[in-house]
């Protein structure tokens, strides 16, 4: 068992040293700690290219990086010397002051980046984004067409395409959503208030603003939705619903962009892959702004590494994400925000919201602690324990106690 | 023994003990009486691939320079244990102030995490340890009595439930009884109700977690059981038979009595893993209906940014929750081995 660890190690090692692409690296230790989902996948390999004589490249890409990467960076050296994120995941390395502004590797190595890569916090660089990605509309034009429906534009349509879907008796949860009780339903909170207008936080405060009509509406909207779905919904998270989708037993859903590759998976029945469509995000209450929000997925180097293993760092990722790594095969894997990319199908939604004016989800320090508020207060309104005002009287108790215990308020 | 042989054969007890339980305690409860330094915030300009907007940061150098100060943190004495996602006094005291009835308090304290918490905790340990001791008992006095050549093989199957890890086997389950579950399709057929969903009603979920926690420790009071029927005197149990008792009697008179001390050290071991109540909960994603104290601890270290003095808080709860719970048997217990007092 030893001897045959020891052989795949020297193995691998040989293999490494002999697809050294030449990424102009002599010497440095490049770890790279993200979530697990094939466009992150396509970057990890893209930097262990640059493995080689002297360089090490490791990648530990798993979905419980956010559980690990503040901890892998916080020791001097850091375990992991860049950590793929998103621009909510980002906020917690920057609280923690464990990654590093990149104005002068950008300065130095980084052509061929664009200026909306960066992302820039009060002049500092400190993440370089190579995707976008949004929540939007799937539906099954099949079961549309069927019932002479035209896509819905507004969450009020979708109710009334699912009332008319389940009364035709095709289906009896026309909608999917990610309703799981946690990350995914405070997601879909922040979306449908985003869409009534609402502002998570009193102006230039940390000071929690949701307990107003814009909270009631989203609350009781996504109540609505929550009747057209599966009674199990809020143990649903986007895998789940992805399989019901692949299942064939939903014709409307909110899907993540990064996620529409994968509903025209082989092991789907051709009929439910041929009718699988997207569109833009919906709206909701008469408002103009998409029930949705942007996120990008980017790189960030770590801060308590040498400065060799920070530039190594850059330079692997900067080769990771250099315009010829796009392809047929890599391309419909994301929306890349990399020069050269052109959109595929798969992308048309993610466009769409970007189109639309969708607001980037908000990057501050304290929305995390507001998401896992949401996440744990809102269940009982869902299941009909509480009243909408109630349960964000709630919310906003669980978030005034977690960010005084933090030190924001 | 002289002392110093003593010493030298309680060194290394006392090291770890030292390492791994006082050592740990002790950051826990300095942990639990601290909160990071107020952060410095600053407004300033955030661009993303989205454009750019002035955006609250946090002032870096200015928090560094309190934490170097202070390392450990802000002293906030006892405060976040009486917040409102620990004991909550003022919210607790304000539902007494308002409430119409008892009933009206008790519904209302559901609403704040750490009693909500409680509700389940406390339910599933005293519902699933007396019945893991019934089960086990049963199951123990039923292999015990069957033929010689097979008992190998019952006592190996018998023990499966407890071999499987416990969030596999909550997870096997949780698909078992989804709605399209072989289970969750069985009982919609059986009850004739299609909507049935044993992960949509909050009751449902308690049964389900309960069933699925007597399933997993059964094996562990059986075990313990079966060894402690291997000493039964024959002497005692051919007198009883002698006497006339019948097979029940037998059990309740002669056998019950002879296992009473391995009970109590059941029900020890039981009151302590059921009110750490925690794998059940993942595996079957019950968290909208059900939470415990780890599952709080859980949340709070998981989410984007972790609560360290809330979760430390939630874990000293915890212990004095256990101490609590075990008092009884902690008392007698002593009494047994101190029979003079």
């Amino acid at each position: 068992m030893f001897l045959r660890k020891i052989a795949t190690v020297v193995a691998l090692t040989t293999l490494a040293s002999s697809a050294w692409a030449g990424c102009g690296i002599s010497e440095g230790r490049v770890s790279v700690v993200g979530n697990e989902f094939p466009a992150i996948q396509t970057i990890g390999a893209g930097a262990m290219e640059c493995a080689g004589d002297g360089v090490t490249v490791e990648t530990n890409l798993t979905a419980d990086h956010q559980k690990i990467n503040v901890a892998g960076m916080s020791g001097n050296p850091a375990e992991y010397t860049s950590a793929i994120v998103a621009n909510s995941s980002i906020v917690a390395l920057i609280n923690n002051d464990v990654i590093r502004p990149l104005n002068d590797l950008v300065e130095k190595h980084g052509q061929g980046l664009q200026k909306s890569q960066l992302v820039t916090i009060d002049g500092n660089i400190m993440g370089i984004a190579f995707m976008a990605n949004a929540q939007h509309l799937t539906y099954r034009s099949d079961v549309l067409k069927d019932q002479r429906l035209s896509p819905p534009t507004t969450y009020e349509e979708m109710l009334t395409a699912a009332a008319k879907i389940r009364k035709s008796g095709l289906m009896q949860n026309p909608v999917g959503g990610a309703y799981k009780a946690g990350w995914n339903l405070a997601e879909e909170f922040v979306n449908m208030y985003i869409g009534h207008g609402g502002e998570f936080f009193k102006p230039g405060t940390a000071e929690i603003a949701v307990n107003n009509q814009q909270g009631v509406d989203a609350l009781n909207m996504m109540k609505s939705l929550s009747e057209y779905m599966n009674p199990d919904f809020l143990t649903h998270d986007s895998n789940a619903t992805s399989a019901e989708w692949k299942a064939g037993n939903v014709a409307l859903m909110n899907m993540w962009g990064s996620r529409i590759g994968a509903l025209r998976g082989d092991e789907v029945d051709a009929a439910v892959v041929a009718a699988t469509a997207t569109a833009g995000p919906m709206t909701v209450g008469g408002g103009s702004t998409a029930a949705s929000t942007l996120w990008w997925d980017g790189w960030t180097v770590a801060k308590n590494i040498s400065d060799v293993d920070a530039e190594a760092t850059f330079i692997a990722m900067m080769h990771a994400i250099r315009p010829a790594m796009l392809n047929e095969t890599t391309s419909p894997q994301a929306v890349w925000l990399i020069e050269g990319y052109e959109p595929t199908p798969a992308a048309a939604g993610v466009f769409a919201a970007a189109a639309m004016g969708t607001k980037p989800y908000p990057m501050l320090p304290y929305a995390g602690l507001m998401h896992s508020a949401a996440g744990a207060e809102l269940v009982d309104f869902m299941q009909g324990k509480e009243t909408a005002s109630q349960a964000l009287a709630d919310l906003e108790a669980a978030y005034t106690t977690a960010a005084t215990e933090k030190g924001y308020l | 023994m002289n002392h110093k042989t003593f010493f030298w054969f309680f060194f290394p007890t006392a090291l770890a003990m030292l390492l791994f339980i006082a050592l740990p305690l002790t950051s826990i409860i300095s942990q639990s009486l601290h909160t990071p330094h107020d952060k410095v915030l600053i407004v300033g300009e955030t661009c993303d691939p989205f454009g750019c907007k002035t955006a609250t940061s946090v002032d870096h150098e200015a928090t560094a320079m309190l934490k170097k100060e202070k390392p450990l943190g802000k002293w906030v004495g006892l405060q976040i244990y009486f917040d409102r996602g620990h004991l909550a006094l003022k919210e607790v005291g304000e539902l007494w102030e308002e409430k119409s009835s008892i009933g009206d308090f008790f519904s209302n304290l559901k609403n704040l995490p750490f009693y909500r918490a409680m509700g389940f905790t406390l339910t599933f340990t005293f519902v699933v340890t007396p019945l893991v001791i019934v089960f086990g008992f049963i199951i123990a006095l039923g292999v015990n009595s069957i033929n010689q050549r097979l008992k190998g093989v019952m006592v190996f199957f018998s023990l499966l439930p407890m071999i499987v890890t416990p969030l596999v086997g909550s997870l096997i389950l949780f698909w078992m009884i989804d709605s399209r579950g072989i289970i969750g399709t069985a009982l919609q057929v059986i009850f004739e109700n299609p909507e049935l969903s044993l992960k949509a009603s909050t009751g449902l979920t308690w049964i389900t977690l309960i069933v699925y926690g007597v399933w997993h420790a059964a094996p562990f009071a059986f075990i313990v059981f079966y060894a402690g029927l291997q000493t039964v005197p024959e002497e005692t149990l051919e007198s009883a038979m002698i006497d006339g008792a019948s097979r029940f009697q037998q059990v309740m008179h002669v056998i019950v009595p002879h296992l009473s001390p391995l009970v109590a050290f059941v029900a020890l071991m039981q009151l302590m893993d059921n009110f750490r109540v925690f794998e059940p909960i993942i595996g079957f994603s019950a968290e909208a209906h059900a939470t415990s104290l780890s599952w709080i601890i859980y949340n709070d270290l998981g989410g984007e940014t972790r609560l360290l003095s809330s979760a430390a808080t939630t874990s000293v709860l915890t212990i004095i929750g256990v101490l609590i719970l075990l008092m009884p048997v902690l008392v007698r217990t002593w009494r047994e081995f101190n029979p003079s007092e």
